[in-house]
């Protein structure tokens, strides 16, 4: 499977009333957006702010990010199962409006969520502060309850990171990249010299704010199964945001996975990226022993020599994680885990929940009990009472002056478990 | 959690689901719950079916409190 | 600026005195430099000043451990240093105990800043490493150059009282203490490069040693459970609703402990979770689903238990760092056992 990214980089995000890429802007036109968005009745409000790198600004509590784009040539459509119909996709050509993204605030649903600063010492965190948001402040209809608010918001992201995908279907790309991955025959054909890896991805599925869906499908739901990279780039996994901010996988990290990219970059040099191995870490022992179970078999089904699993999260989803790597590892097939770690705010603490020896080479997205003092900002976006009660803050988190001081968790993407960052601990 | 309260010297019992973190983090009397966000519970029955679910995980704490044990023991339910 | 007055601790080999027949040699003093103090000196240019050289025979310092210590101690303290540097050890066993024991004297009891170097399998260093920070050197004196300059810009940092970094940029050994700092590589790509160097079967470092978690022996079982008292904890932070005492709902700063005195039921109205780490809704509707009270009171009554403790106890688990939960379990502990209470639920989400 073979597929283009197209890559239109985008230097500033305008309001206009026109919606358009000129000249690398992107032009929005926020009544026509609007409009669109709030064809959902159970979103009351939804109003729109721009937040640049540099900027003075802070945005809470964020919700997820998401990166737009636009399939142009090839099956299916961005974000299948969930906007665009059930269709394979990972083929043909998608663009991609790069150096943008679409960030989703509004009324907080639940603890999991996270903080972006555009600038100051929050911004070295987040990758998020580099980059050209859009924002979508969305408030919902008095009386939804937790689940449904989630659902309306998730859905307000996508569709706007759609519609402003759509904007880039007709332009000519600034760069394209090309990622194939062959069959496994064709694969071990064409390198019988070099090393097979797959890559291991664990995604969360543990209920309200902690689920992920694969086309769709609530992966909670799902058993243990297998995507091309390249299927992952169309939107295939999005967020159903989750855990402590730091460590979700926003749906902007599923698009760019950065192991996947990783993995390509070696790609038929130093080793055979042979596919994508999906599971979910649920909230049930047995199917934290079947997900696993099947993970080791998959792996041994494709005859690899090594892989690499990502986390997220943290707590039970450790004992997920080290029942992949010792049950693989007991295969025969060499893991490298990527994982972060609650060592408290001193650092002196266990990091993990669960350890295993056969665990013996370990990455680590750094410590997300660190304290971390955040200045005031000129411009709040979104909710500033949500510091006291998101995951990592606590009761008198915000200080009078607008300051925050909390542990790093409240930051989103901070120790990111796919391995997005250069944070670590040592 | 449960080892300082062992180390205080009073029996303890864990009920909860993820049984392979329990044996890590040193618990000895384990009793395998439901699920992480309703170990003692299950609201897809009714509320008689999950009280008696919550009953029988509960006796089968009070089992474990009542059994010698030299080494840590997962109490399955039957 | 005056210069930092340093103080250097060197074994009977190393200040040339001779070697194994020479071990038990007694504690002196020297002024300036001697042996290996001369490279640090150098090292130091014009910021610091090797003032004195304290020397002792290794077998005479493991040996008499106490007196040893005391003596060298002394004899350091008298020189008034701003620093200690002890050592390298290399791969020297009661050197590197030696080196150790003084250098995590001088921190501790004098509260002047130290700092040693050794070889990482020096049993010294396991000794010591959380004590002390102990510089990482190769496993014999060809290691020297290399040492010197690990250890001088680090004793340095250490007087100066900057922020010390984690020990991947500053060359000690691991401590136990994790520090959060900014690769060169992001994560992904260190965790390809580590997987084909596995693969290939050559050397890489895990980010994170895998731990080893300590044991408590089960205490006896209750004989007559219908004559116990039971109390109930929870880490799955079930609270009054509102949480009265705003438990966190992630890396909790406390526990609550809540009188439950003549309740038969948490109901949705009543009590909910102040937990973070999963999804709240069921919890929220029927806190029993965590903490089975109601159960527990109707066992009371048909005298199934003795009596249900007047009390709960609960935490958030959620990010909550080892080193807290155990605190807190072991005050809420203390307290059970003074209650009179004979056996303890934990449940867990």
């Amino acid at each position: 499977m073979k597929l283009e990214i197209g890559q239109i980089f985008i230097r500033d995000i305008q309001f206009d009333a026109v919606s358009r890429i000129e000249n690398n802007i992107l032009y929005v036109n926020t009544q026509e957006l609007k409009a669109l968005l709030l064809e959902d009745e159970h979103l009351a409000s939804v109003d729109f702010e721009i937040a640049k790198p540099g900027e003075k600004t802070r945005i809470i509590p964020v919700k997820d990010v998401i990166e737009p784009r636009v399939k142009v040539e090839g099956g299916g459509g961005i974000f299948p199962g969930v906007l665009a119909k059930v269709e394979a996709v990972g083929s043909g050509r998608t663009n991609v409006l790069k150096g943008a993204a679409v960030v989703t605030t509004g009324r907080i649903v639940g603890f999991q969520e996270g903080i972006i600063d555009m600038s100051g010492p929050g911004a070295d965190y987040t990758p998020f502060s580099k980059l050209n948001n859009l924002v979508l402040i969305c408030e919902t209809v008095d009386g939804l309850k937790q689940h449904a608010h989630e659902k309306v918001v998730r859905f307000a992201g996508l569709k706007t990171a759609a519609y402003l995908g759509r904007l880039a279907k007709e332009l000519v790309a600034d760069e394209v990249k090309t990622y194939e991955t062959p069959s496994v025959k064709e694969g071990m054909l064409k390198y019988p010299d070099l090393p097979r890896v797959a890559y291991v991805l664990m995604l969360q599925s543990q209920g309200l704010l902690h689920d992920t869906y694969v086309y769709g499908v609530d992966m909670k739901q799902s058993l243990t199964t297998m995507l091309y990279p390249t299927e992952l780039m169309d939107g295939a996994i999005i967020s159903g945001n989750c855990v402590s901010a730091c460590d979700k996988n926003t749906t902007y990290h599923h698009l760019n996975n950065p192991v996947v990219e990783d993995l390509f970059a070696k790609h038929g040099t130093e080793l055979n990226f042979v596919g994508v191995i999906i599971t979910n870490e649920n909230v049930y022992l047995a199917d934290k022993e079947r997900s696993s179970d099947w993970t080791a078999k998959l792996v041994e089904l494709l005859g690899v020599d090594g892989v690499v699993i990502s986390q997220e999260g943290f707590g039970n989803p450790d004992t997920d994680l080290i029942m992949n790597c010792k049950k693989i590892e007991a295969k025969g097939v060499k893991t490298v885990i990527i994982t972060d770690e609650y060592a408290g705010r001193d650092g002196a603490s266990q990091s993990l929940a669960d350890a295993d020896a056969s665990a013996d080479a370990v990455v680590t997205g750094g410590n997300a009990n660190m304290v971390i003092e955040l200045p005031p900002m000129e411009r709040i976006i979104g909710h500033k009472e949500a510091a006291d009660v998101i995951a990592g803050g606590f009761d008198g988190s915000l200080k009078e002056d607008g300051s925050i001081v909390a542990e790093l968790q409240v930051i989103t993407g901070a120790t990111n478990e796919l391995g997005f960052n250069k944070l670590s601990a040592r | 959690m449960v080892k300082e309260i062992e180390r205080a010297g009073l029996p303890v019992v864990h009920i909860c689901t993820v049984v392979p973190i329990s044996l890590t983090v040193g618990a000895n009397r384990i009793v395998p719950a439901v699920a992480i966000p309703h170990p003692l519970g299950n609201p897809s029955l009714t509320p008689a079916e999950e009280k008696e679910i919550r009953s029988k995980l509960v006796d089968k704490a009070l089992i474990a409190l009542s059994t010698e044990v030299t080494d840590q023991t997962v109490f399955e339910m039957s | 600026m005056a210069k930092i007055r340093v103080v250097h601790y060197i074994n009977q080999f190393f200040a040339q005195i001779g070697g194994e027949e020479k071990a038990d040699h007694k504690p002196e003093a020297r002024e300036g430099f001697v042996g290996p103090g001369m490279a640090f000196n150098a090292a130091f240019g014009d910021k610091a000043e090797i003032v004195a050289t304290v020397i002792c025979g290794d077998s005479y310092f493991n040996e008499n451990l106490e007196t040893a210590t005391k003596e060298v101690l002394s004899m350091i303290s008298s020189y008034k240093p701003d620093l200690v540097i002890a050592g390298p050890a290399f791969n020297a066993g009661r050197y590197g105990m030696a080196c150790g024991t003084v250098a995590a004297a001088v921190k501790e009891q004098l509260g002047i800043p130290a700092v040693t170097g050794m070889y990482i399998e020096n049993p010294g260093a396991d000794g010591f490493k959380t004590k002390v920070h102990i510089i990482a050197t190769k496993n014999s004196a060809a290691g020297m150059k290399d040492a010197v300059a690990a250890m001088v810009p680090f004793a340095l940092k250490l007087v100066s009282g900057e922020k010390i970094g984690s020990s991947a940029e500053e060359g000690y050994i691991p401590n136990g203490i994790r520090v959060n700092f900014f690769e060169e590589k992001r994560g992904s790509e260190r965790a390809v490069d580590m997987l084909l160097k596995k693969l290939k079967g050559e050397p890489y470092v895990t980010e994170f040693p895998m731990p080893d978690f300590d044991r408590v022996p089960p205490n006896k079982a209750i004989k007559d459970i219908t004559k116990a008292k039971i109390a109930l904890v929870t880490s799955g932070g079930i609270v009054p609703k509102g949480n009265p005492d705003h438990i966190e709902s992630s890396s909790a700063s406390k526990y609550g402990k809540y009188d439950i005195n003549g309740i038969t039921d948490l109901t949705e109205a009543t009590y909910e979770t102040a937990h973070g780490g999963y999804d709240p809704v069921y919890a929220n509707l029927d806190a029993d689903r965590v903490l089975p009270v109601d159960v527990l009171r109707e066992y009371e009554t048909q005298g199934k238990i003795g009596s249900l403790h007047r009390y709960f106890y609960t935490t958030v688990g959620n990010g909550t760092s080892v080193a807290n939960s155990k605190a807190y379990a072991l005050a809420i502990g203390k307290e059970l056992v003074a209650d009179g209470v004979d056996a303890v639920i934990l449940t867990s989400t």
